[in-house]
């Protein structure tokens, strides 16, 4: 079934925007990731990047519209085996409280269309008249300079502990670190502490021809003190084994036959077979710590997703009981809502294990640093037709090499050589993964 | 129309039920509201609105008593309480047809009417509205509000019986001045009233069971508030209960019973301010699975009830009984309904309390007390009206600003304000809390010259041994 694609928010106050220009024809595929469209606010120009892959069908909304309302559909995307004729004229709704209240669903029973009609126009998210002169998602406190935004009190508090306020994300207006913020961080074990005075600090950066000093926001030191951490505190070791997706490939076409309200990725896929396989070898849903070893009672799969200048990891929670189109449904959302810079700090921290995928961009394989404190990470390279020897003749079949990396402080070789195992046996055989 | 679908419909268009509505409607949610008696609830009809117009009247009264201290005279001042009542009844008028005029403008579909739910069959609340000409109108929608607020509590041995024992409700349209009252109960409302018929020159006599009055402050207050009452002849007895009424004549006996001994007072009213109770009765909240405790409706941070779908709100579901407390957690419910995102529960140690009195008080956050008990090293600071230069040009000397910070952090904690106007400076002190400050933030606002507000600053100052004029 076709797919909208729709005008992203780039803040949460944004209610309409731009579209500048198209970076894509009609008939262009289109991979996930890559960079489709450019809209614009009064604030600043954005990149749309595909959720899905397929081949742009239809452009609904061309190069140089102004005011088009978040969440209108702007382009239909054509999935694998269709072509115009599938695009319907009015089997689209540009609605956005609709959206809105799809990803609320949580907050209310199920299924209430009423509140979806638009009354007044008006999109239901919060007041328009904040005053920030940054349009920053609550993730990043500060994307731009330096300064990053705290109230006086959790200031000083961070002070007092010797806390880097860069470090922390802040659940306060527009991304504010507030007092409750740092009673968290204070709560935790892994606090980010600042370098003790006497350590050297870096020289200045001086200004020169040769390169441009992009200061790094809150997001980079994230990424760069905790995989450096990581890297310098976790005895890495790295296993591979590589996966004939032909079935698998076939299972999701199928799937998406018979599915409503989603498309089921090869990624979807993999995110339940790593839960199942995880629930056959719970030791690898596990983390370190020097008085015990945390085996965790619920998988909670972070899922590495590229946003501007950086990643983030949102977290797909108690996978083990969910199916794959509630899964497929999670991810579509947290996905978007990452781009968007608009995930609540509760869906990127935590997590016991993690799961990277570079296959979109043609890595045939690679070993994943992993997210401390979890014991594992797996990291899925692309899907390629290559050559294999079966019943003693060369034929060729579709491999996916996928190389698991832990912590072999809490995972042993054999522990994790076991969960390959057996996530390779669900992957090649996917009617396992209903057992 | 006997059958209508909302996304939300609101039972009771008190200071919680119709800001909640009018939200509801600014976020582009259908909304109707029921109300069986007036628009603005017990707040603009009984209770904040009126009792203020009748304080500002004996406040009137109060310095008619000292018009030489002003360079005035006057002779013959008399005063006609039924026209005092009368343009507290006026107030309320205008204020409540102000609210119909508000929820029109808004769209808010209003009906006045009993409302209450039928068994629940679909994932639809049917909610039965029987209207004031025995009509029915029935309504659906996914969504329900309790917001019907609660009314005065009685004890054991005392009910109010609508002639000589009184409840706010009588209290606030006596027919004539009484002689002599009894006020049984000593927070807000008891004191309130006591304040307003004191200063119309009746004998007033505070019955409270904890050992001080306004036993919901700070102690300080509580003593300095006992020992203004006092002073302008209010008699008080702490630690104490009412044993007994025995009608005598025109008059009540009653038996007031304390500590160390037991006596009797003879006085024309009885005044009962004891505490409210919700009005949980005829919603038919049996046909749900809403949970009651001490007849108060049980609900989660976001106001939700264990019935999904309803919510209840205000002083149906607990302290502070305030308006303003009911108009935030009904904007809370309504926005978690309409699904806005980064919406906060309540922060109920940042609601202000006000108590209208003369003095007046005011106060936020954390007593003295609840400070110390919670840990926290502190640094309070004092400063006395007797200090601030307004006060004395406008001769209201009686007062003090008294602020809790936490020694390490310099974390507000809390504030507590007894004397002239405190009611409008607190606040500043709530706003201060709100953004989190530290007393470094209070100490570098300028605060105008001269006002009452300077005490502010210079309690902050106090706290830090900084203060200038005292």
């Amino acid at each position: 079934m076709p797919i909208e694609i729709l005008m992203p928010a780039l803040s949460p106050t944004m209610t309409e925007g731009n579209l500048v220009a198209w970076l894509k024809a009609e008939g262009d595929t289109i991979l996930p990731g890559e960079v489709i469209a450019e809209i614009e606010t009064d604030k600043a120009t954005m990149e749309v990047e595909a959720v899905d892959e397929g081949v742009l069908g239809k452009i609904l909304v061309s190069a140089g519209t102004e005011g088009v309302s978040v969440n209108a559909a702007i382009a239909i995307l054509l999935e694998e085996g269709e072509d115009k004729s599938s695009i319907k004229d009015n089997a689209y709704r540009s609605d956005p409280i609709e959206i809105q209240n799809t990803q609320n669903s949580e907050q209310k029973s199920d299924g209430q269309p009423d509140i979806n009609e638009p009354k007044t126009g008006k999109v239901v998210s919060e007041n328009t008249k904040v005053p920030s002169g940054k349009m920053q998602s609550p993730l990043i406190a500060n994307q731009d300079d330096v300064r990053v935004a705290a109230s006086p009190l959790a200031r000083r508090m961070a002070e007092h502990a010797g806390l880097d306020l860069a470090k922390i994300s802040g659940s306060g207006p527009n991304g504010r670190i507030i007092k409750a913020d740092i009673d968290q961080v204070l709560s935790q074990d892994n606090a980010l502490k600042l370098p003790p005075v006497s350590t050297v600090t870096s020289p200045s950066i001086e200004p020169s021809a040769q390169y441009d000093a992009i200061p790094n926001n809150s997001m980079r030191k994230v990424i760069a003190s905790r995989l450096t951490e990581s890297k310098q505190v976790a005895p890495h070791f790295y296993m591979t084994v590589d996966c004939n997706v032909d079935a698998l490939k076939q299972v999701r076409m199928e799937l998406n036959e018979k599915v409503e309200g989603t498309k089921i990725s090869i990624n979807d896929l993999i995110i339940r077979a790593s839960a199942i396989a995880l629930k056959q070898v719970p030791e690898a849903n596990a983390s370190w710590t020097e008085e015990a070893t945390l085996v965790y009672k619920t998988i909670d799969i972070s899922v590495a997703v590229a946003i501007e200048g950086g990643l983030i990891t949102p977290i797909i929670r108690d996978v083990g009981a969910k199916g794959v189109k509630e899964i497929s449904v999670k991810m579509k959302d947290l996905a978007n809502r990452a781009r968007e810079g608009k995930l609540m700090p509760e869906e990127y921290q935590g997590g016991t294990f993690s799961i990277s995928n570079l296959g979109m961009y043609g890595v045939k394989e690679f070993s994943a640093v992993i997210n401390p404190p979890q014991g594992a990470i797996l990291a899925i390279g692309a899907a390629e037709v290559r050559t294999i020897i079966k019943d003693g003749a060369v034929v060729a079949a579709t491999l996916m090499s996928c190389t698991l990396s832990v912590d072999h402080r809490v995972v042993d070789g054999a522990v994790g050589a076991r969960f390959l195992s057996a996530f390779k046996r669900l992957i090649e055989d996917p009617l396992t993964m209903l057992l | 129309m006997t059958n209508t679908k909302y996304d939300l419909v609101i039972i009771g268009a008190g200071p919680g039920g119709y800001v909640a509505a009018i939200r509801a409607s600014q976020l582009g949610l259908k909304v109707a509201i029921v109300e069986r008696e007036s628009l603005g609830g017990v707040c603009l009809n009984w209770g904040c609105i009126p009792t203020k117009a009748l304080l500002k009247s004996s406040e009137v009264g109060h310095i008619l008593d000292n018009l030489d201290a002003f360079g005035f005279s006057a002779e013959n001042i008399t005063f006609d309480i039924k026209k005092i009542v009368d343009r507290s009844r006026k107030v309320a008028k205008q204020l409540s047809s102000g609210v119909s005029h508000l929820l029109k403008k808004n769209k808010v579909f209003t009906i006045m009417g009993t409302a209450s739910l039928k068994k629940k069959t679909g994932d639809e609340f049917d909610i039965e509205v029987i209207q004031e000409n025995k009509k029915h109108i029935n309504l659906k929608s996914r969504n329900v509000i309790l917001a019907t607020g609660a009314r005065a509590k009685a004890l054991p041995n005392i009910e109010p019986d609508g002639k000589d024992i009184w409840t706010y409700k009588e209290a606030m349209v006596p027919n004539h001045l009484p002689k002599s009252i009894l006020v049984i109960g000593s927070g807000a409302i008891g004191i309130e009233f006591a304040s307003f018929y004191n200063d119309l020159g009746v004998d007033i006599t505070v019955v409270e069971l904890q050992d001080r009055i306004l036993p919901a402050e700070d102690a300080d207050i509580s003593s300095f508030a006992r020992k203004a009452f006092e002073k302008q002849g209010i008699k008080i007895k702490t630690s104490s209960t009412v044993k007994s009424l025995k009608s005598k004549g025109k008059n009540i006996r009653v038996q007031i019973d304390s500590v160390s001994m037991s006596e009797e007072v003879l006085v024309e009213k009885v005044i009962l301010a004891v505490g409210i109770t919700g009005n949980i009765e005829k919603l038919g909240l049996e046909n749900t699975a809403v949970e009651i405790s001490n007849g108060q409706v049980t609900v989660d941070e976001w106001g939700a009830t264990r019935e999904p779908g309803l919510y209840a709100i205000g002083d149906l579901v607990g302290a502070p009984w305030l308006a303003h407390k009911a108009s935030h957690e009904g904007v809370i419910c309504v926005e978690r309904i309409a699904g806005v995102e980064h919406v906060h529960p309540l922060d109920t140690s940042n609601i202000p309390g006000c108590t209208y009195s003369r003095p007046q008080i005011a106060s936020v956050g954390m007593t003295q007390k609840a400070a110390e008990d919670a840990g926290h090293k502190i640094r309070v600071g004092n400063f006395p009206f007797i200090g601030n230069g307004k006060a004395i040009a406008l001769g209201e000397m009686e007062g003090f600003v008294k602020t809790i910070f936490d020694a390490g952090t310099g974390e507000l904690l809390g504030a507590h304000m007894i004397g002239a106007e405190v009611t409008e400076m607190i606040h500043g002190y709530t706003v201060a809390r709100t953004l989190e400050t530290t007393e470094h933030e209070l100490l570098n606002t300028v605060f105008p010259h001269p006002t009452l507000s300077e005490m502010m600053h210079e309690s902050v100052l106090d706290a830090f041994d900084r203060a200038i004029h005292i």
